[in-house]
């Protein structure tokens, strides 16, 4: 009967605080379209009710108190000199330290659990997808290595697979995100960062870049496919050995600031082109072409 | 070489007449300022009262002038931003280009924290610190008005940014290699630079004078145990001063040499490391946070006990508390970037050691609430800002904790409920305080009160526009919408925009309330003297000297025999019915003015500004110009002038003469 109602209390703060932090979000965080997400939503919403259980109880409190002892129309006594309570400086410090305890352990499993490197298992049969992300100014390629072709500002992923993202920066700090999947992680010149996620069901979900990298930023935003496996493998049989080539000359050329707003997608893709970036075997993407810190430049950059 | 080295008249935003028209507005209102000063014959009253003074009530009342000035400047830049977004919806690009956005978010995270929030703070530290200690003056009271000017100093030349060349498009912690010189080739990653290396001397400055100040002047009698409860997080905050800005000035120096002479600290070649940048500056940036926070917190222990006309409950543990969050504050920085993709153990850890931090700030919450418990509660204007604080922050704390959890912040990560969060907490814990502060010793400063229907209106209003402001941020959040976009392709984000858009007219109605009720309360101020120097029936020393305090603070230094000295003192005039006897006033030796301050942020302003545009000469000229003054200040010959005993005596009658037996049994709450 008592974990009947605990539990009854549960699902109350948690449909408030769904109403109070995320309106009528149907796209949202909350809304997570694959396991990654799913886990981190529960993590949230369980975080939320433990601190929920102690927050609001100390909000109408205190907002009690203040009224109780009104100085125009107390309803307490007045006790001009009780600054100490042995009591009650226990009770003040163990609720503290026993919420914070019990969080400890929801971050400390939780963490390890959604670590972003963790690789995602994978059902028999399913082979996971290995795509390689970098951030360029102001757009996004993704790299097929398995199956040699490329796409700039959408990503197409098979539903039902876990994805294996390892990622890499031509320039200044990015980060890729998907929030309906879950984890975000940095992209970083001369480094790469890993990810995996998965999409359980196929749909369009909204991905940008979550870490502002300059005048461009607002447009770094990218269309994440999620097609059943069956159209994945005909997408990629469409796009190979269609369109544009994406070797050392054609990145070249894509580093250079500009936004594209209609995506694309490479047939061939040079191979190893995503660990030259990586290890610096071509150099960090050039910013601004005019304006460069020179004496003789205009102090606005942008000029 | 150029003579003015880059600057031209390519600097002067001539194409751009949104900063022109702020720049030019700006510029002709100061003027206008000076010139009306002049016309008045002021002058010479600014100049020897104010501008030179050593005094630390003076210059902490320059000080919060100055935060009050750029919280309005930052609030502008606040209007600008909420107004692009509502503006910039279903592919509208709205009415500030991205060059120009960039600029201005930065400049509001810079204003806000480093010269509005840190000189609020600053200011009221530097007021009450010695009053609440019973001291005449701070520990070194020239170097005091140095680092207030070199403040002025910074927040001059961030807002000549505006006017001339730009500012800093990078955010307002400029993370490599965006802020590298390849990236950011202008000028306005220099402006940034100079301006937070020359305030940063101030700060570094005042930390070390409070410190110095608290740990070795106090009245006599006053312990540790006995300090006000202000003083101790006032402590703390100037301790986290001394250790975390030199990580700030180092960090810096790096990028600086990166950006000048070709070094690779930061950059992406050459072997730099951009990331070593994010830890840095996070290892200032966290304990910044408290900083600023434990000087509010301070605030909010003495209101409520004040209100409650009961001592704060719990004052040891108030001080461990304290003084824990002082130390953890240190171990958390890497919460700022749990998403660059450290392992499971590293990101546990620190989460932990952040949720960790919650602790002191809940024994401090349930402590304010024990210390209402009992009392006889007042509300008075800072009473409903302490009331409003502990409701917003415990939301903005829980906010925040949730956060701190890894997984969580895989997903809210520099999302606008990461920027609701951190509203939530400055505003509603930092600001909230400086505001409640600012209500609470303008009596002391002024000698009359604020008028009290403005202070409620701006207080209903602040907080209901924050709520409508913020909220909304929060649920975008959730719905994954990041931060600094400027323009927003995604429909299902407008409602909130916009909801969080008219927020900002209410709060803009708030800061209306709070000008008119200084202008109000002005203008009234024979109806709201207040001749006791008492008004709040206080409990702490900087109540027991008259309003406003004369230069030398204390015609006696009061010996303190236990914590709430002034009250303990009331009590027993209550007991005798009587004050205490008329002491033996004697001369007292206090500090001259000296300009030495102003004259030195004057060159540094010069130093700065040549710097920023390479004009290699003029930083030569300035840097002999400071030297100069310090070699000037060095060989002074005499620092102190004498106030005769006679006048010690007049002000004390005066306001012994104030507080008769009338006014003892006006101050007995009633049972």
């Amino acid at each position: 009967m008592k974990g009947l109602s605990f539990q009854g209390i549960a699902r109350a703060l948690t449909t408030a605080s769904l109403l109070a932090l995320a309106g009528c979000s149907h796209q949202g965080v909350l809304d997570p379209a694959g396991p990654i997400g799913a886990g981190e939503r529960t993590i949230l919403l369980n975080s939320m009710v433990i601190m929920l259980v102690i927050v609001i109880p100390t909000i109408v409190a205190t907002l009690g108190f203040a009224w109780w002892y009104r100085a125009d129309k107390p309803r307490g006594r007045y006790l001009p000199d009780w600054a100490y309570s042995g009591r009650v400086e226990l009770v003040v410090w163990s609720i503290p330290i026993l919420v914070i305890l019990f969080l400890a352990g929801v971050i400390w499993v939780g963490s390890h659990d959604l670590d972003p490197y963790k690789p995602l298992p994978a059902e028999k049969n399913v082979k996971p997808i290995e795509v390689q992300v970098v951030s360029l100014d102001w757009k996004w390629l993704f790299i097929y290595p398995e199956q040699g072709v490329a796409s700039v500002n959408s990503l197409v992923i098979p539903a039902g697979t876990p994805i294996h993202f390892s990622l890499t920066s031509a320039s200044v700090m990015n980060a890729f995100f998907v929030h309906r999947l879950g984890s975000m992680i940095y992209t970083m010149n001369g480094m790469v960062t890993q990810v995996s996620l998965q999409a359980d069901k196929p749909g369009i979900y909204w991905g940008q870049s979550a870490q502002y990298s300059g005048d461009g930023f607002s447009d770094m935003n990218f269309q994440t496919r999620a097609v059943p496996p069956a159209d994945f493998a005909a997408w990629v049989a469409k796009t190979k050995g269609q369109g544009p080539v994406l070797d050392a000359a054609a990145y070249a050329g894509l580093v250079k600031q500009s936004v594209v707003r209609q995506p694309f997608d490479y047939g061939a893709v040079q191979p190893g082109l995503f660990d030259q970036i990586a290890m610096q075997k071509i150099a960090p993407a050039p910013g601004p072409q005019v304006g460069r810190g020179d004496i003789n430049v205009s102090p606005r950059s942008s000029k | 070489m150029k003579l003015l080295g880059k600057l031209d008249w390519s600097a002067i935003p001539l194409d751009q007449p949104i900063p022109l028209l702020a720049s030019a507005t700006a510029g002709g209102a100061i003027i206008a300022v000076l010139i009306y000063a002049w016309a008045k014959g002021w002058w010479p009253y600014l100049w020897n009262e104010w501008i030179t003074s050593v005094d630390h009530k003076r210059i902490g009342v320059m000080y919060i002038i100055l935060a009050a000035v750029m919280l309005l400047r930052g609030f502008a830049d606040a209007v600008m931003m909420r107004s692009q977004q509502a503006l910039a919806l279903h592919g509208a690009q709205g009415y500030l280009p991205p060059e120009h956005y960039d600029q201005v978010f930065s400049a509001h995270g810079t204003i806000m924290i480093f010269f509005g929030g840190m000189p609020f703070v600053i200011g009221l530290m530097n007021f009450v610190v010695p009053l609440q200690l019973g001291v005449r003056d701070v520990a070194f009271p020239t170097w005091n008005n140095t680092g207030f000017w070199l403040t002025a100093t910074g927040a001059l030349l961030v807002n000549l940014s505006l006017g001339i060349g730009e500012f800093a498009r990078t955010g307002w912690l400029p993370y490599p290699p965006l802020s590298e010189l390849a990236y950011s080739p202008g000028v306005g990653v220099d402006y940034y630079l100079w301006a937070l290396q020359i305030s940063g001397v101030g700060t570094l400055s005042t930390g070390i004078n409070l410190v110095t100040t608290i740990l070795k002047m106090r009245a006599p009698g006053m312990s540790y145990m006995r300090m006000p409860i202000f003083c101790w997080t006032s402590l703390a905050a100037n301790l986290l001063i001394v250790a975390a800005f030199p990580i700030l000035t180092a960090t810096l120096a790096m990028l600086t040499l990166d950006r000048y002479i070709g070094f690779h600290f930061f950059t992406n070649d050459a072997g730099g490391n951009p990331m070593m940048f994010v830890n840095l500056i996070w290892a200032w940036g966290h304990p910044e946070v408290y900083i600023l926070i434990l000087p509010s917190f301070g605030i909010f222990s003495e209101i409520f006990s004040t209100f409650s006309s009961k001592p704060l409950f719990g004052y040891r543990s108030m001080v461990m508390a304290t003084l824990f969050i002082c130390l953890v504050s240190f171990l958390v920085w890497l919460h700022h970037f749990f998403t660059m993709g450290a392992g499971g153990d590293v990101n546990a850890a620190f989460g932990i050691a952040t949720s960790i931090i919650a602790v002191g700030t809940g024994v401090k919450v349930y402590n304010w609430l024990f210390t209402m418990y009992g009392g006889r509660v007042r509300f008075e204007v800072p009473m409903l800002w302490a009331l409003g604080f502990v409701v917003t922050f415990v939301i903005g704390g829980m906010t925040g904790v949730l956060l701190a959890v890894p997984p969580a912040d895989f997903v809210l990560h520099n999302s606008l409920f990461l920027v609701a969060h951190f509203h939530n907490v400055i505003i509603g814990g930092v600001i909230f305080g400086c505001f409640a502060g600012y209500e609470y010793w303008f009596p002391k400063a002024f000698g009359f009160r604020l008028h009290k229907g403005w202070g409620v209106a701006a207080f209903w209003l602040t907080l209901a526009g924050f709520l409508l402001t913020f909220m909304p941020l929060y649920v975008v959040g959730m719905e994954g919408m990041t931060r600094r976009l400027q323009h927003i392709d995604n429909d299902l984000w407008d409602p909130w925009i916009l909801a969080a858009g008219a927020g900002t007219v209410v709060i803009g109605l708030g800061v209306l309330s709070q000008i008119v009720q200084l202008v109000v309360s002005i203008r009234m101020r024979e109806q709201l003297r207040d001749m006791t120097g008492d008004p709040w029936n206080g409990r702490t020393l900087e109540w027991v000297t008259p309003s406003p305090p004369p230069t030398f603070n204390f015609p006696v230094l009061h010996d303190v025999h236990g914590a709430d000295a002034y009250w303990g003192l009331k009590q027993a005039a209550i007991a005798q019915e009587r004050l205490y006897e008329e002491p033996d006033y004697k001369p007292i030796e206090m500090p001259r003015n000296s300009p030495t301050g102003f004259v030195t942020a004057f060159f540094a302003t010069i130093i700065g500004f040549s710097l920023i545009w390479h004009i290699w000469w003029l930083v030569g000229l300035g840097l002999v110009g400071a030297y100069a003054t310090f070699v000037v200040f060095a060989w002074r010959n005499e620092d102190e002038y004498e106030i005769p005993a006679e006048e010690v005596a007049r002000v004390d009658r005066a306001r012994r003469a104030a507080r008769g037996p009338e006014w003892l049994a006006a101050m007995e709450p009633q049972q």
